[in-house]
């Protein structure tokens, strides 16, 4: 079942000088068409500028569309009265850890969505401590936020998300400012969030190393879909990905620069060990 | 001339109960024209550390030699010392705040004091130095792209004229040709004008293919120092701090245990790519 789908969707801003004159229109998203189907892992990537943001905001009835319409299980985010549905199905968690985290202390943050909710505390509490045992950070709830690394305070926004029981959640960009350690963890615990409580997972991301986990990636360039596929099939094109400014893993680089220098590896490698099975492989041919 | 640290501690909120050991005897030899790597995960102490280098941090005991001359002595000028150890901080977009761009360029040179052709000659220099067209001079820097406000911040502190430049995190939350964009020119500028760089990271990736040291915080302490091969080899030990080395060198290193006869110091793809169809010849 569909749990996101967006036909025709156009989204357009106009711009303004200081007086207030316009100055233009800008086409930030440009007819999409797309499915996304309840319990997907799904990466969008794409350059600065290329949409990507502005798409994902439309699934939370943060942007309505221009023109066209977007589904959230089934109900039309433009109209008003699917708002508070669409927005506790469809949580989202932004780049910043810092300008999400409102609570003074980790449990009351998450408790907040719940709460607004309407929610008897009793089940608030019990949604808490699901929430952030889910993300692993239950033995940190009664810290202070600013105590915590960035990669921990991600997470809590993501529990924060999750205590909301959304059917999906959109991450733009949640480890852009993280280091490696941090990274890890949020993706560790976006990528149980998928197996385990089966939620839908929409992550944006530049890093090409945490899109390997997705079933499916979408590329988008200048507000269109330029790209669809898995991994592999995304991988295969490494010329086309730099194209369009962007990038694949060192290990898909390498494999696809010995492609072209004849030899027989298949394309789209995704893991060191992938390609060292090949690479092994071809030695033993040749008699060693 | 170089920048010298010497038994360098910091401890923010000392004799409180959050007393923290931010830097812990830090002793380092900075020389000039150096391209240098300053690599840790977050709390490890090194932007604490880059605050030092241009005396925004005093430590809390230690010295810090900047061209033979303690920068905390009573007569030392700190403000010659800020124009010339130029940092640009993470995020450094955060910053801009006039009305067009060249306008923010030109207020760090303003500053300075120098007369109103020569700061417009260095504003230009600085905006050309970072590969910014023309027809962005007079926009307001708030409807550029991420990477072309990251420039113009960036310019904004080369038009000081700083012999060392001190980039945090320069490429965070940018694309992936916006960050090889960045990487190439501050590189080029370097080569260009001979000036230190120091580079504070976390992609091991970024930094390997660019410097000649790399210096890994850990605790507040120097973990490791040494040029990027021979800190690459320490990469379970990078493991357990949470860092990592560049994914080929892991590539190298199952290669040698598959049996290849290939060297595991190996940094780059080029390289990877050489070494591996070398060993395929036979």
């Amino acid at each position: 079942m569909a749990i996101v789908e967006t036909k025709n969707l156009i989204f357009e801003y106009i711009r303004r000088d200081e007086e207030g004159n316009v100055e233009g229109i800008t086409r930030a998203v440009d007819d999409v068409n797309l499915t996304i189907n309840q319990g997907d892992f799904i990466a969008i990537l794409g350059h600065n500028g290329s949409g990507k943001s502005t798409l994902a905001k439309h699934i939370n009835a943060i942007h309505y569309p221009t023109e066209g319409t977007v589904w959230v299980d089934g109900k039309d985010t433009s109209e008003d009265a699917n708002l508070w549905d669409i927005r506790q199905e469809a949580g989202m968690v932004f780049q910043n850890p810092d300008n999400q985290i409102i609570g003074q202390v980790v449990e009351e943050d998450v408790g907040f969505g719940p709460e607004n909710l309407g929610i008897p505390t009793e089940e608030i509490w019990q949604r808490v401590e699901e929430s952030l045992k889910a993300v692993g950070m239950y033995e940190f709830r009664k810290y202070s936020p600013n105590k915590l690394s960035g990669g921990q305070k991600q997470r809590v926004s993501i529990a924060g998300v999750i205590a909301m029981h959304p059917k999906c959640i959109v991450l733009d960009e949640p480890t852009a400012m993280l280091d490696p350690n941090g990274r890890k963890e949020v993706i560790r615990a976006v990528r149980a969030l998928n197996d385990v409580e089966e939620i839908t997972i929409i992550l944006i991301t530049h890093y090409m190393e945490e899109i390997i986990y997705a079933n499916k990636v979408f590329v988008m360039d200048k507000g269109k879909i330029a790209m669809e596929g898995t991994p592999k099939e995304i991988f295969s094109q490494v010329d086309k990905l730099k194209s369009l400014r962007l990038d694949v893993p060192q290990v898909t680089l390498l494999a696809h620069e010995l492609r072209k220098s004849g030899l027989s590896i298949p394309a789209g490698i995704l893991t060191y060990k992938e390609l060292v099975a090949s690479l092994t492989a071809i030695r033993r041919r040749k008699g060693h | 001339m170089s920048i010298i640290l010497d038994h360098v501690n910091h401890i923010y909120e000392a004799g409180t109960a959050m007393e923290f050991a931010a830097l812990k005897d830090i002793n380092l030899v900075i020389p000039d024209g150096q391209f240098i790597g300053l690599i840790g995960h977050t709390g490890s102490g090194k932007s604490t550390l880059v605050q030092h280098l241009n005396g925004l941090l005093a430590p809390t005991s230690g010295n810090i030699y900047y061209n033979g001359a303690d920068i905390h002595d009573s007569d030392y000028n700190k403000k010659e010392l800020r124009s010339k150890v130029g940092l640009v901080f993470q995020y450094p977009e955060h910053q801009l705040f006039e009305i067009d761009v060249f306008s923010d360029v030109c207020f760090g040179p303003k500053n300075l004091g120098l007369d109103k052709k020569e700061v417009e000659l260095r504003a230009y220099a600085a905006l050309k130095q970072v590969g910014l067209e023309d027809e962005y001079f007079y926009q307001s820097p708030f409807d550029l792209s991420g990477g072309q406000k990251r420039r113009v911040a960036i310019a904004g502190v080369l038009a000081m004229q700083p012999e060392v430049l001190i980039l945090d995190e320069p490429t965070a939350g940018l694309d992936p040709k916006g960050r090889d964009e960045i990487l190439d020119q501050i590189a080029n500028l370097r080569k260009e004008t001979g000036m230190t760089v120091i580079l504070v990271s976390h992609s091991m990736e970024d930094v390997a293919k660019y410097v000649d040291r790399i210096i890994v915080m850990n605790k507040g302490q120097v973990m490791l120092d040494n040029e990027p091969r021979e800190v690459f080899r320490h990469y379970k030990e990078l493991e357990e701090v949470g860092l990592a080395a560049p994914q080929v060198t892991y590539i190298m290193q199952e290669l040698k245990r598959n049996g290849f006869p290939v060297d595991t110091d190996i940094i780059t793809i080029e390289e990877a790519k050489k070494a591996i169809l070398d060993a395929l010849k036979i």
